[in-house]
């Protein structure tokens, strides 16, 4: 990195623009409201994190010895809901996608920055609520809340953490409504459709599974109440109802959601590919056209879940099929990220470490999902371990893998300040370690037969809980890294340049951190996405300044 | 017995085999494709390393003949998988025409199973090899799911219905049987062992327990004390009730003009919910014996209208079996 002068003056930045606690519980700046989101996603990966330490401990051994069943069952349950609905879903659309969505189509702010605040609002008072149940006594349904278990028999805080899910899904309806109108009217003059970078695509059709789907989920989670307290007959054949109905309605929503929390991440690899290799992306309407494809055949799949659970084998063949095909458009795009990188001129920096891994592990995500579509073997697979280290790699190795990056590729924009390459480069490769250490011998574990949600388990599948558990520590150690040096560097980083990485994207063409209009005048846009400009021009456009901002 | 890590379960019916061999298959396609994409990804990441600073590469756009192979190739590969894991799907759950027939019941947290001979027994299963085995599942309380890894089936046991599954050992062993839906606080604790023995073992111990009533006699005992025989005639000739003697797996004409078959879902909803699908030329008159049965006395009924017989001219045994799911 070089020597950084320091500013002779204070610029005024949306950091620097307002001082005082209520300037930020009270913004409308949509890179704020990113922060708050930072904020509290990372308090409840935090928490989700504990619950998973506390299980992988559990597991050493075959016998019950930390926590009794009762705890344990309370411990996974909460460990997914907390990760699932309070981190994962909103983590890279509410505080990437919140910061950048209108810097990289050069707007101001988001289409309806109060609701943007309410959003995030709403997702606290959720999230408050699903504490105030876990605090009160904790919910033991799995995440899954399966009927008639969650409606007729668990004695636990099933209402009051459907509350905190209902409530919390309007915060997602809220950003993917706000993103799809901000997409769609407020680009700057030049910034056509396919001129659009492709984390803009990718949220997009986030956004379009966010307003869709979320409903679904609130309405699924009000029946479950409707029935848990007035026992008006809808899941409980007991009543008169359908206990797999609640499973089609649940997955519904549920089996989207899962391209709701790995679509921005493509999106974050999509820059990050690009933009390290300093190359315009392979195939870009292909990517971009696979992230609406996934989008739109997501909602067809959710049957995949119930090959066990007594449906038709006619249907279960047919959910077979639709699942197989909408494993080709992640395909597609796997395949031009590898293309991109074909002479291109590629850094090693931690936001291309992230993303490589990432490429890795969805491959073999996907790839064990190609597994689970195939009836005959999710049979056998199904509630097995082999699902635990599947959805782990797409949840873990994907979502969280380009959230990572994301946050360190951006890192110099939201803060202004330089993050510790080396230690970025250290932490990346720990964390892709453990992950592995972790997950994989899980695949194993699945197919030998070992049940998921099993707190005392035979003795014949110890040794792989204990590579799992061991794997789990150095990617607990790994997470741990860029957390301190992440709040280090806001005191003590570097000084980040407005264009450290040397790029043409429109979030590279304002200073860092950004001012509160993001830019001081319109931009207009003339040029491709990932189209390179020579080093000449950078220093126009990006103020760049090589004596400077050095590159690594 | 086992090394140290064992790769894959103990493999002991006949299906077991065909879903480990589409495993390998699986295995192998995505093992190798893996390793290409990694390696072509590793390989482009140390070769187009940056080596100046400001290097601009040359643009590549893109080909649609590359993304045209790239989409169609994995698609076929795909399919191959379709068909395969659905033929062997159907295999698993489409019930065979014979075999023995065991009644199971789950309830928090236990496995209860019935032989049709009678034999009652908790959390273990005694099965003869080389005999086909037809799981005739229900539960009490929660959605429970009967697995055994050794077999390589499973399948969620769904309140209201009743739900199947087959098998035929191939090997005398113990093997694991687990719940693997989580069904509550003890969910690890419901567990239990399947004993796969030689034919002749199997009939030592058929006999060895025979002291039990079977569950068709039960089911007449039911029958009788349950007050079914009030209308539906004291040997189930029929009377204000239909007749029951000859119902099973023929066709019903309902009274909407619908023709059902009489599985064995459907006599017990007829049992659960009279009301849902009246046979043609009746009044709804019978009350729902919904909470006043318990699905082991259910399956006793099922037993005994099965033990009156089929009115298909080949009998029950070799009735031509339908999916394996019941559909509503």
């Amino acid at each position: 990195m070089g020597t950084f002068t320091a500013a002779t003056a204070p610029r005024v930045n949306y950091i620097n623009a307002e001082y005082g606690i209520k300037s930020w519980l009270l913004t409308k700046d949509h890179k704020r409201i990113a922060l708050l989101y930072l904020g509290s996603i990372s308090f409840f990966f935090f928490i989700g994190s504990l619950y998973a330490i506390a299980i992988r401990l559990e597991l050493l051994t075959p016998q019950a010895d930390l926590v009794q069943s009762s705890t344990y069952n309370k411990m996974f349950t909460q460990h997914g809901i907390i990760m699932v609905f309070f981190f994962l879903i909103p983590s890279i659309p509410a505080t990437l996608g919140n910061f950048l969505v209108p810097m990289m189509i050069g707007a101001k702010d988001l289409a309806f920055p109060r609701l943007n605040l309410l959003s995030w609002y709403i997702y606290l008072a959720g999230g408050l609520i699903t504490i105030y149940a876990l605090l009160a006594g904790g919910v033991d349904t799995g995440w899954t809340f399966y009927t008639p278990y969650s409606t007729t028999f668990s004695n636990s805080y099933v209402v009051a953490t459907g509350l905190g899910i209902f409530i919390n899904g309007f915060s997602s309806i809220l950003t993917g409504l706000n993103f799809i109108v901000t997409i769609h009217t407020m680009r700057a003059p030049g910034m056509k459709w396919f001129r659009l970078p492709l984390f803009i695509w990718s949220h997009y059709a986030t956004s379009l599974v966010m307003v869709l789907g979320t409903p679904v989920i609130a309405i699924t989670i009000l029946l479950l109440a409707f029935e848990r307290v007035a026992h008006v007959g809808i899941f409980d054949p007991a009543l008169g109802g359908d206990p797999v109905l609640f499973q089609h309605l649940f997955w519904f929503y549920s089996h989207p959601a899962v391209y709701i929390m790995v679509l921005p991440s493509m999106g974050v690899v999509s820059e990050i590919i690009a933009n390290f290799s300093r190359k315009n992306i392979f195939g870009y309407k292909f990517v971009a056209f696979s992230s609406l494809a996934i989008a739109v055949f997501g909602f067809l799949v959710w049957g995949h879940h119930l090959f066990v659970a007594s449906q038709s084998v006619y249907a279960g063949m047919i959910f077979s099929f639709l699942s197989f095909a909408v494993a080709i458009p992640s395909a597609i795009k796997v395949f031009n990220w590898t293309a991109t990188l074909y002479r291109g001129s590629i850094s090693y920096d931690t936001p291309m470490l992230y993303a490589l891994g990432f490429i890795g592990l969805f491959t073999v995500g996907g790839m064990t999902g190609l597994f689970l579509a195939t009836l005959a073997v999710d049979v056998h697979v199904s509630d097995t371990y082999f699902i635990v280290a599947h959805f782990h790699f797409i949840m873990v190795g994907g979502a969280l893998f380009g959230y990572l990056g994301g946050l360190h590729y951006w890192w110099p924009k939201i803060s202004g300040r330089m993050y510790p390459e080396g230690w970025g480069r250290f932490s990346a490769l720990v964390v892709f370690v453990g992950f592995n250490l972790t997950f994989l011998p899980q695949f194993v574990l699945g197919y030998l037969g070992m049940p998921r949600r099993y707190h005392v388990y035979p003795p014949e599948f110890q040794v792989l809980h204990v590579l799992s558990t061991a794997g789990a520590s150095i990617l607990g150690v790994g997470l741990l890294i860029p957390l301190f040096y992440l709040i280090w560097t806001l005191r003590y980083g570097p000084i980040a340049a407005a264009n450290p990485w040397h790029l043409p994207g429109l979030e590279w063409r304002t200073s860092s951190p950004p001012p509160t209009e993001n830019f001081e005048t319109t931009p207009i846009v003339t040029w491709e996405a990932y189209e390179f400009a020579p080093i000449e021009e950078m220093k126009v456009i990006g103020k760049f300044r090589p004596e400077v901002d050095s590159v690594s | 017995m086992q090394s140290w890590i064992p790769f894959l379960p103990e493999s002991a019916s006949t299906l077991s085999g065909r879903v480990d061999a589409l495993y390998f298959y699986l295995s192998g396609v995505t093992v190798f494709f893996t390793l290409l994409i990694s390696g072509v990804l590793i390989f482009f990441v140390i070769k187009y390393r940056r080596r100046t600073p400001f290097e601009i590469p040359r643009p590549i756009a893109g080909s649609h003949k590359l993304e045209t192979l790239w989409s169609i190739i994995p698609f076929l590969i795909a399919m191959s998988f379709f068909v395969w894991g659905t033929r062997v799907y159907f295999a698993q759950y489409r019930m065979p025409a014979d075999g023995i027939e065991v009644y199971v019941v789950g309830k928090q947290w236990m496995w209860k199973f019935q032989h049709s001979t009678g034999q009652r027994e908790i959390n273990e299963l005694h099965v003869p090899v080389g005999r086909k085995v037809k799981l005739i599942m229900a539960t009490e309380d929660v959605i429970h799911d009967l697995f055994i890894p050794a077999f390589r089936i499973k399948a969620d046991v769904v309140p209201g219905k009743y739900s199947t599954q087959w098998f035929e050992a191939t090997q005398t062993g113990r093997y694991h049987l687990f719940c693997a839906e989580f069904c509550g606080m003890n969910h690890s604790g419901m567990v239990g062992t399947v004993v796969v023995m030689e034919p002749t073992d199997f009939d030592n111990w058929l006999s060895g327990n025979a002291n039990q009533q079977s569950a068709s006699s039960a089911g007449q005992q039911l029958f009788q004390s349950m007050g079914c025989a009030s209308c539906h005639g004291a040997n189930a000739e029929g009377g204000r009730g239909p007749a029951l003697q000859g119902v099973f797996n023929g066709q019903t004409q309902l009274n909407n003009g619908q023709v059902i078959k009489a599985d064995e879902n459907y006599i017990r909803e007829s049992i659960t919910n009279p009301q849902g699908k009246i046979v043609s030329g009746f009044g709804p008159i019978m009350p729902s014996f919904q909470g006043q049965l318990t699905e082991e006395q259910l399956m006793q009924l099922t037993s005994y209208v099965k033990s009156l017989g089929s009115n298909q001219a080949t009998g029950p045994a070799t009735a031509p079996a339908p999916a394996a799911t019941p559909r509503r």
